[in-house]
């Protein structure tokens, strides 16, 4: 540096000018470092993608049908996710036909018809509150009261009640979400022609605000449908050889027999339990899909 | 393009309710809605039972629990060695649980914090809309993996593949607080960027504008005056991650261990709070037992924690949306 600034340059000037170089550099570092920061996240899910499907692809495509098709088994070559994959199907339905019309309701109340008073403004930050609680404490929940206090035991009933209750945040933010997206000259127009509120509701902001909902409905049931924790809390069965007949019947879920195997010892299972994560990922993409294709064609710009 | 119910011609289908109600009064009193209105409030207040629902599980049961064990002898007990067979015996001591907590908390922390706010700053200040664009669907399929799916990645990738190659085969348990972490840390990245870059965003252009005026370059606008700007909402940001990394079950309990000790050693096998619950779960703890109460104490222990931490970050978040609207 010395020898570059025995120039005729003034003093000062010739400081600005090395600041100045410094200065680029480190603005450039500087994104540097941002970009390698970000890009370490897509690094470690496609790292994270790329190693489930190295360990399980071949036990996938190696014999499809059987994987799909078999119950578990002691022999990790026999082990399928039947059980799992079924059981993970009827707990969605079941979950989605309890927490869809609740969370629809309380939030076409709460942007609707709800006064401004202290009862709202509690059931507001209680339901944000909710949101945050462990889903292992929600597993406690479907414990204490699903599954021993009413009797339900490790039921179908008593995993889509809690999933449901887990769920019920997420529809209701979103719900609200949706329905206040609604302007307000279109309620306008409804009271303008003489509607009722229920039925200004009922006919207009209900079926603009359904694409809303929906994606966000089909979200949380992706979220709900990736849980293993609540389901092990209420003990939900992994050795299963049945599926539920009944809402009283035992039921397994794909999260649980990816547990299940991931703890186990055998390379056989691990490579199962990759499998088995293939087929949940690959469950989820397609929900996620639907919403996103929900979203795009049916949202409505106002 | 063809499907547009909603938009459908509003006039149509109302005229015969203007019809047959003439007053104002008469409308307002329809019994049928007032039954869907009181119906909606149900749906409304159920949100509230069930919280109640979750507080009176947790307190019965553990008041169950504390009437074996002392509350004292539960929160400052450094040894938790559940007692086998019918519940009788064992040590509850809650220490070696909330450090397990604790480290995988600050373990996450360390990991998430700087790339979430790496993150943030990048989306907010630098990326372009079609980066953007490409950035955020892929840190939401992030936050979208199954926990049980990322354990078995730390697990399986994390402490083979990524930690014994880097510290030592014989230095790295194969259950480690470490690999835990990191995956906890992913986990969090999702959240910490995406409410940091909400408060980024927030802050008015106007204070960018007057600093490149003075001559700043976008590393002097982001940090001296969008970073301090937005700083509640980071602070926020990472007491929700947090919180999360309490709560988080599968990947602790599958790539952490199980093993409730006292140490500050990463490379170690560790328990936290959710994990000993997964673990007393899938052990068949007959109901009634002190064993079995005691995962309810578990349950209260976690629920006070998270909540408390959810409500601050609330707060924060609330204070600097105010700020700038």
């Amino acid at each position: 540096m010395s020898v570059t600034t025995g120039t005729l340059a003034p003093r000062a000037l010739r400081r600005g000018a090395t600041r100045s170089g410094v200065k680029i550099l480190i603005d450039v570092a500087f994104a540097g470092l941002l970009f390698v920061g970000t890009i370490t996240a897509v690094i470690a899910l496609a790292t994270l993608i790329w190693t489930i499907l190295d360990a399980g692809w071949a036990r996938l495509v190696g014999d499809p049908v059987g994987f799909l098709t078999n119950y578990v088994s002691r022999l990790p070559a026999n082990a399928g996710i039947k059980a799992g994959l079924v059981g993970s199907a009827y707990l969605m339905v079941v979950t989605a036909v309890i927490c869809f019309p609740v969370g629809v309701g309380a939030a076409v109340y709460l942007e609707e018809f709800a006064p401004r008073n202290r009862l709202t403004n509690f059931v507001e930050s209680n339901i944000s509150n909710l949101a945050g609680v462990p889903s292992v404490v929600y597993g406690l929940l479907g414990l204490g009261i699903f599954a021993r206090f009413l009797r339900m035991g490790p039921s179908l009933l008593a995993g889509a009640l809690t999933l449901a209750v887990m769920s019920l945040p997420v529809i209701i933010v979103a719900g609200r979400e949706a329905i206040r997206a609604v302007p307000d000259s279109i309620r306008e127009g409804a009271y303008a022609l003489g509607a009722t509120k229920w039925q200004l509701t009922r006919t207009q902001v209900l079926p603009a605000a359904l694409p809303g909902t929906m994606t966000g409905t089909i979200l949380a049931l992706s979220r709900a449908i990736g849980e293993t924790a609540p389901l092990l809390v209420i003990g939900l069965p992994v050795v299963i050889f049945t599926l539920p007949d009944d809402l009283r019947d035992p039921v397994s879920a794909l999260p649980l027999l990816i547990f299940n195997w991931t703890s186990r010892p055998q390379p056989a299972f691990a490579e199962a339990a990759a499998a088995a994560s293939i087929v949940l990922l690959a469950l989820l993409l397609a929900m996620n899909a639907v919403a996103i294709f929900i979203r795009n064609r049916y949202t409505i710009r106002w | 393009m063809s499907s547009r119910p909603p938009s459908s011609s509003p006039a149509g289908d109302r005229a015969p309710a203007g019809d047959r109600s003439t007053s104002l009064a008469r409308r307002s009193s329809r019994t049928g809605e007032r039954v869907i209105i009181r119906g909606l409030f149900v749906c409304a207040v159920l949100s509230v039972a069930v919280t109640v629902g979750i507080v009176a599980v947790l307190l019965v049961d553990a008041f169950e629990f504390f009437r074996e064990v002392s509350p004292l002898d539960f929160l400052t007990g450094t040894v938790w060695a559940p007692g086998a067979g019918a519940g009788e015996g064992g040590q509850y001591g809650v220490l070696p649980l909330l450090n397990g907590t604790l480290m995988i908390a600050v373990g996450s922390v360390v990991v998430g914090l700087p790339l979430g706010v790496l993150t943030a700053i990048f989306l907010s200040e630098y990326a372009s809309d079609r980066v953007r664009g490409l950035l955020k669907p892929t840190l939401e399929v992030l936050a979208g993996i199954p926990t049980v799916v990322v354990g078995y990645f730390a697990l399986q990738f994390i402490t083979p593949d990524l930690l014994r190659p880097i510290f030592g085969e014989e230095n790295v348990f194969i259950f480690n607080a470490a690999a835990g972490s990191i995956a906890v840390g992913l986990m969090i990245v999702p959240i910490i960027a995406s409410i940091s870059e909400d408060a980024m965003r927030a802050v008015p252009s106007s204070l960018r504008e007057a600093a490149y005026g003075l001559g700043s370059t976008k590393r002097q606008v982001s940090l001296r005056v969008v970073v301090p700007a937005a700083l509640s909402g980071i602070i926020a940001s990472v007491i929700l991650g947090v919180s999360r990394a309490v709560g988080e079950t599968m990947a602790v309990t599958i790539a952490a261990g199980n093993t409730p000790t006292l140490t500050w050693n990463f490379f170690e096998s560790i328990q936290t709070l959710t994990a000993s619950i997964a673990q007393t779960v899938q052990g068949e703890a007959a109901t009634g037992t002190v064993r079995y109460n005691a995962l309810f104490a578990l349950g209260l222990t976690l629920f006070v924690i998270t909540l408390v931490m959810n409500i601050v970050s609330g707060r924060i978040v609330r204070r600097y949306r105010q700020v700038y609207s």
